[in-house]
C-alpha cells in the first residue's frame, strides 16, 4: 500500500507516493531524480546517503521516506550554486579530497552542517563532524584539509 | 500498512492502544529492519514530533529527561554535563553525528540493547522510566523495565514518555568508559558506568557502578557500593574491577569472546570509578571520558 505525501527537497515540494518502509534514499533517487546522494552500505555505517533534515545530517538510507513529509531535506543538488562550485566542494578539489568521489557528497553534507553550527571547528571538532562518513581513498588527511581551508577561507 | 504522524501524546497512545508501534528517529528500528534483523511492524505511529517530549527540565526533585531528548542535546546539556555526566559521555559515543541527531533516550532505553551505551550511566545514577498509555501511567525502575536483549516488560501499549534521575549529592562525580575498536559507529565491546560520591577526607562516601554488553541486560554491580565504601579511589576501583568480572556473564561473538569480555570488563569498571572520582573532586574532565582521556580511556 502507498501513500501520497509531497516531500519538501532543496526548497521544492514533490509530490510522491510511497511505500511505508521505502527509505529516503530511494525516494530521493528513484521518484524524484536527484542521484547525487549515493547509497553504500545501506546500513548507517558510511554516510555516502547524507542528506539534511532541518539542516541535521542524517543517513538516509536508515529514514523512513514517510517520516520527511513535512521537514525540509537537503540534497547535494542543494547545496551546489547554479553556476560554479560551493567553497566546500572547491577546497576538496583544491586538496586533492576527491578520489573516486563516491563518498564525497555525503562528506560535504557533513561538512555543510559542522560549518553552519560552527563555523571555526577544532580539527577535533572536524574529525568528529566527520565520523560518520568513510572514504576508502584518500585517508582522510586530505579532507580534513580541505574542511580546514572552508573554514578559514570563510 | 499504516504510518501516522502523531501531533500530541494522546493521539500517538491512541494509535497504541490499536496496535501501532511508535518510531521515533528509526536508528534501530528501520537499521534492524533493513538488516533482516525484524521486519518493520505493520502500524507504525511517528512521535519524533511530540515537542512535549523533548524538553530537559529541572524538577523539585531531579530532573526529567523527555524520551524524546536526542544524544546531541544530552552530550551538550548544561545540567546533564554538570550533574550527570556520565549520560553525556555515553550520549556522546553513541553512533555519529547523524545517528545522534535523531536518536532519543527514549528510543535508547526501550531498544533494550544489553550494548547500550546510556543504560549503564541511567542505572548508576538512579534513573527509573515512566511509561504512559491510554490507561494510566506508572513508574518503572529500570532493573525493572530490561527483560533480555531487546525485550522490556512495558505493555504493547505503552510509550516511555520521560526518565527521572534523582539530585546528585554534594560531591559527586559520574563516568562512563566504554571499549571500543574505532571512534565512531561502535558498538560497545564492553561498557562501565560509575558514580561516585566522595566523603571530606577524599575516601569513598557511596556509589554504585553498571556495566554494559555483559549480560542479557545492562547489569548493576550489586555490591560496588559495599565495595567502595569508606575507601581511597585507588583500592576502591582494583576491588570493583574484580567484582565487576565476577558478576560479567558474557557471550562470545565476533566482536569479542566472552574470557576477553569478562576481563576488560573490570578494566573499563576501574577506570569508570578513576573518572567519576576525579570528577567528584573538582577535576575537569571533559565530554565523553573516551576522548579526554584516551581510546578505552586509560591514563
Amino acid at each position: 500500500m502507498t501513500e501520497p505525501i509531497t516531500l519538501t527537497v532543496n526548497g521544492l515540494d514533490y509530490p510522491v507516493d510511497v511505500d511505508m518502509g521505502r527509505n529516503l534514499l530511494s525516494v530521493l533517487r528513484t521518484e524524484i531524480g536527484l542521484t547525487g546522494t549515493k547509497e553504500g552500505c545501506d546500513d548507517s555505517e558510511c554516510g555516502a546517503c547524507m542528506v539534511l533534515l532541518d539542516d541535521q545530517p542524517v543517513n538516509s538510507c536508515s529514514y523512513l521516506a514517510l517520516q520527511a513529509e513535512g521537514k525540509s531535506v537537503t540534497t547535494i543538488e542543494g547545496v551546489m550554486p547554479a553556476d560554479g562550485l560551493h567553497a566546500i566542494q572547491r577546497s576538496l578539489l583544491e586538496e586533492g579530497g576527491v578520489q573516486c568521489g563516491f563518498c564525497t557528497p555525503g562528506i560535504i553534507m557533513s561538512t555543510r552542517a559542522l560549518l553552519d553550527g560552527n563555523p571555526s571547528p577544532s580539527e577535533e571538532e572536524i574529525r568528529i563532524g566527520l565520523s560518520g562518513n568513510l572514504c576508502r581513498c584518500t585517508g582522510y588527511a586530505k579532507i580534513l584539509a580541505a574542511v580546514i581551508r572552508t573554514a578559514s577561507d570563510n | 500498512m499504516s504510518f501516522a504522524i502523531a501531533g500530541s501524546l494522546d493521539e500517538a497512545l491512541a494509535a497504541l492502544a490499536v496496535g501501532a508501534r511508535p518510531i521515533a528517529g528509526g536508528t534501530d528500528l528501520v537499521v534492524g529492519a533493513r538488516q533482516g534483523k525484524a521486519p518493520l511492524p505493520a502500524s507504525l505511529v511517528a512521535i519524533d514530533r511530540l515537542d512535549e517530549l523533548a524538553h530537559i527540565e529541572s524538577r523539585d526533585r531531579g530532573i526529567r529527561i523527555g524520551a524524546m531528548v536526542t544524544h546531541s542535546q544530552l552530550m551538550i546539556d548544561q545540567m546533564i554535563v554538570s550533574g550527570y555526566t556520565a549520560l553525556a559521555d555515553a550520549a556522546a559515543l553513541v553512533g555519529s553525528p547523524s545517528t545522534r541527531n535523531i536518536g532519543t533516550l527514549g528510543g535508547n532505553v526501550m531498544n533494550a540493547s544489553p550494548a547500550m551505551d546510556t543504560g549503564a550511566p541511567l542505572m548508576v545514577l538512579g534513573a527509573v522510566a515512566q511509561l504512559r498509555s491510554a490507561r494510566g501511567s506508572r513508574t518503572v525502575e529500570l532493573s525493572d523495565l530490561w527483560t533480555g536483549p531487546g525485550q522490556t516488560s512495558a505493555e504493547t501499549e505503552e510509550l516511555c514518555v520521560a526518565i527521572d534521575l534523582p539530585p546528585r549529592p554534594a560531591r559527586s562525580g559520574s563516568a562512563y568508559v566504554r571499549l571500543e575498536y574505532r571512534r565512531a559507529m561502535e558498538i560497545a565491546i564492553v561498557g562501565a558506568a560509575a558514580s561516585v560520591t566522595l566523603a571530606d577526607d577524599g575516601t569513598i562516601l557511596g556509589g554504585a557502578v553498571a556495566l554494559s554488553a555483559v549480560a542479557p541486560t545492562i547489569i548493576e554491580v550489586d555490591d560496588a557500593g559495599a565495595l567502595m565504601t569508606g575507601h581511597l579511589p585507588d583500592a576502591a576501583a582494583a576491588a570493583v574491577a574484580t567484582a565487576a568480572s565476577d558478576v560479567a556473564r558474557p557471550i562470545s561473538d565476533l566482536r569479542a569472546s566472552d574470557t576477553y569480555r569478562r576481563h576488560t570488563v573490570g578494566v573499563m569498571a576501574a577506570r569508570a570509578v578513576d573518572a567519576a572520582a576525579r570528577r567528584a573532586a573538582g577535576e575537569e574532565i571533559g565530554v565523553p571520558v573516551n576522548r579526554a582521556i584516551g581510546v578505552g580511556a586509560s591514563r
